[in-house]
């Protein structure tokens, strides 16, 4: 049952010599064998132990990756018919990490095409299953890392997160996702979908977990000219400290669009806080109500150029009949995109063509600016800002499917951090109404990840869901 | 408003082709975005600078020095079609 266990805690056992990995990555399989018919939170099973004997702290324990990041020799699909034949011939650099560092992979995970949405429904090889209610979404776009990991299918995985696309998923999941701040991680190897807002980070069952692997794949990379030039430390050290005394805002006005149940599981949570010694105070954040709008104009605008390198010629699916060259863009474009992928693309074609440019994203830049001035002056005064990751539990399969706003408002509290920069995680935050796990995010100014894990850290101490994880 | 000619012209821009039915939906779905969108439009923006980037990096520069790159071959790989030396797409000049 070693699958059952967290990841610090079989580099404990694998370290003092009651286990081997391969042990670890066998009863993960099986795992996998068992639930995947049920959960799909795969695209592609990695069968074969391949050993690391670079003696690095992760001792060959297996880790599972997005797949929208390159492991090289093996297929990254991006959940799309585009890239279904696609082979990394490279790295991503917080996979290389990862491998310096000891780990083996136990698969890619899946998400929705190319990280664009928030139910892992629009996903080429399928709807991956919420874990706690196979009727119910996972949350996306790291719907797959987010599920394997809840139900025992992997230990830890990496996700990406462009408008919350890890710390939503943790959070319908009952695990632990955090976003780092833009730059805290390297996004080479990453398949970029709007490169001011993506960041790679953990999803795992606890925050020391998160913790062990952000110190591990943080740091500058020359390969991703965005990726901040400071240092690295051991996170892990900033667990376990009392976080008496911490300056804790609560943005409020969030809470009037929220169910009964996720307004019932702040108030706790608050409390908890307070007991710990928390100044928690409520705050004003004038603009944060138009974030949704503001991403929806910047990531498909960011989307529709970055997308354009799908053409048919260098890599990827192409159409098998077309007329000439230009067609046979046109239809290896057509065919190779899903729906949603086409909204976007199109959205943000629209924004950026001529006549709507000043009027849309023009003022979304404007915009984005008086959102990040918003937090900039709370961080004055305050050590972070607590929310729901998410405005309701996770919905029904379907429900949102072809109702692309609603889906888009479902990423309402998670948006911010990626327009502004800033760290941010979802911890458990117990069950709701129909059983079904709530998150808590706490958000830190930018590279203030120390603030982050203490906090987590300490909540989690008071309040987890270990024993209620869907691992039988 | 986008009408349905809005939505072809955006498709044609972005090199893609709908579907008949699909016109008509994505006309109505980009509509509800849009009008929701339009609550920006409440804040007065004129004096506000673009934040194009939110983090402190200034420009990167790097020596321009000549190294190694990736192997034709292995860049080819995933290539629907080349001669073995170089991409292949279907013909563009007319003899």
């Amino acid at each position: 049952m070693f699958y059952k266990k967290t990841l610090h805690e079989l580099m404990e056992l694998v370290k003092n010599k009651k286990i081997k990995p391969k042990e670890v990555y066998d009863s993960v399989l099986d795992r996998i064998h068992k639930k995947e018919k049920e959960i799909n939170a795969y695209v592609t099973v990695f069968e074969e132990y391949e050993e690391n004997a670079s003696g690095g702290e992760l001792l060959g324990l297996p880790i599972a990756i997005k797949d929208n990041m390159h492991i090289d020799g093996k297929p990254t699909t991006c959940s799309s018919k585009i890239l279904s034949n696609f082979v990394a011939v490279f790295d991503a650099t917080a996979v290389k990490k990862l491998k310096e560092s000891g780990a083996t992979f136990i698969g890619k995970t899946n998400l929705d095409e190319f990280a664009m949405g928030s139910s892992t429904e629009t996903s080429y090889y399928g709807v991956t299953k919420n874990p706690w209610d196979t009727a119910r979404v996972p949350g996306g776009s790291s719907g797959g890392s987010a599920a394997a990991v809840a139900s025992g299918e992997a230990i830890a995985a990496l996700g990406s997160d462009t408008g919350g696309s890890i710390r939503q998923p943790a959070s319908l999941c009952g695990v632990v996702g955090l976003k780092p701040t833009y730059g805290r991680v390297s996004r080479f190897g990453l398949v970029a979908f709007a490169s001011s807002l993506d960041q790679i980070g953990p999803i795992t069952r606890d925050v020391r977990d998160a913790a062990i692997l952000l110190s591990i794949i943080c740091g500058h990379d020359p390969m991703d000219s965005t990726s901040a030039n400071v240092g690295c430390e051991d996170y892990t050290k900033y667990l376990d400290r009392s976080i008496s005394g911490m300056k804790v805002g609560v943005y409020e006005a969030a809470l009037r669009d929220c169910d009964s149940d996720v307004q019932k599981a702040m108030d706790d949570s608050i409390k908890i806080l307070e007991s710990l010694g928390c100044e928690v105070k409520p705050i004003e954040l004038p603009h944060a109500k138009y974030a949704v709008s503001d991403y929806y104009i910047i990531a498909p605008a960011e989307a529709s150029s970055n997308l354009a390198r799908y053409d048919g010629v260098k890599y990827g699916f192409r159409a098998s009949k077309f007329d000439d060259l230009r067609d046979m863009y046109i239809k290896t474009r057509s065919e190779g995109f899903g729906d949603e992928v086409k909204r976007r693309i199109m959205l943000g074609t629209y924004v950026l063509s001529s006549g709507y440019y000043d009027a849309y994203y023009l003022k979304a830049q404007k915009l984005r600016y008086l959102i990040k001035q918003d937090f900039d002056n709370i961080f004055k005064d305050f050590d972070c800002i607590v929310s729901p990751t998410t405005p309701t539990e996770a919905f029904k399969i379907g429900e949102k499917a072809d109702k692309p706003l609603q889906m888009y408002l479902s990423d309402i509290f998670t948006i911010p951090a990626n327009l502004t920069g800033m760290p941010a995680i979802s911890v458990p935050n117990g069950l709701g109404d129909n059983g079904l796990p709530l998150g808590l995010q706490i958000m830190a100014d930018a590279f203030r990840e120390d603030v982050i894990f203490k906090v987590a850290s300490a909540f989690e101490k008071e309040f987890n869901l270990r024993d209620k994880l869907p691992l039988d | 408003m986008v009408d349905r000619d809005e939505v072809k012209r955006v498709a044609k821009l972005a090199m893609l082709e709908l579907k008949e039915g699909q016109i008509d939906k994505f006309a109505a779905q980009f509509n509800e975005i849009l009008d929701y969108m339009e609550q920006i439009n409440e804040l007065d923006l004129s004096n506000c600078e673009a934040a194009f980037h939110i983090t402190e990096l200034q420009n990167v520069f790097r020596e321009d020095e000549v190294k190694p790159s990736m192997d034709r071959d292995v860049i080819l790989k995933n290539a629907p079609e080349t001669d073995g030396e170089s991409f292949k797409v279907p013909k563009v000049i007319e003899r």
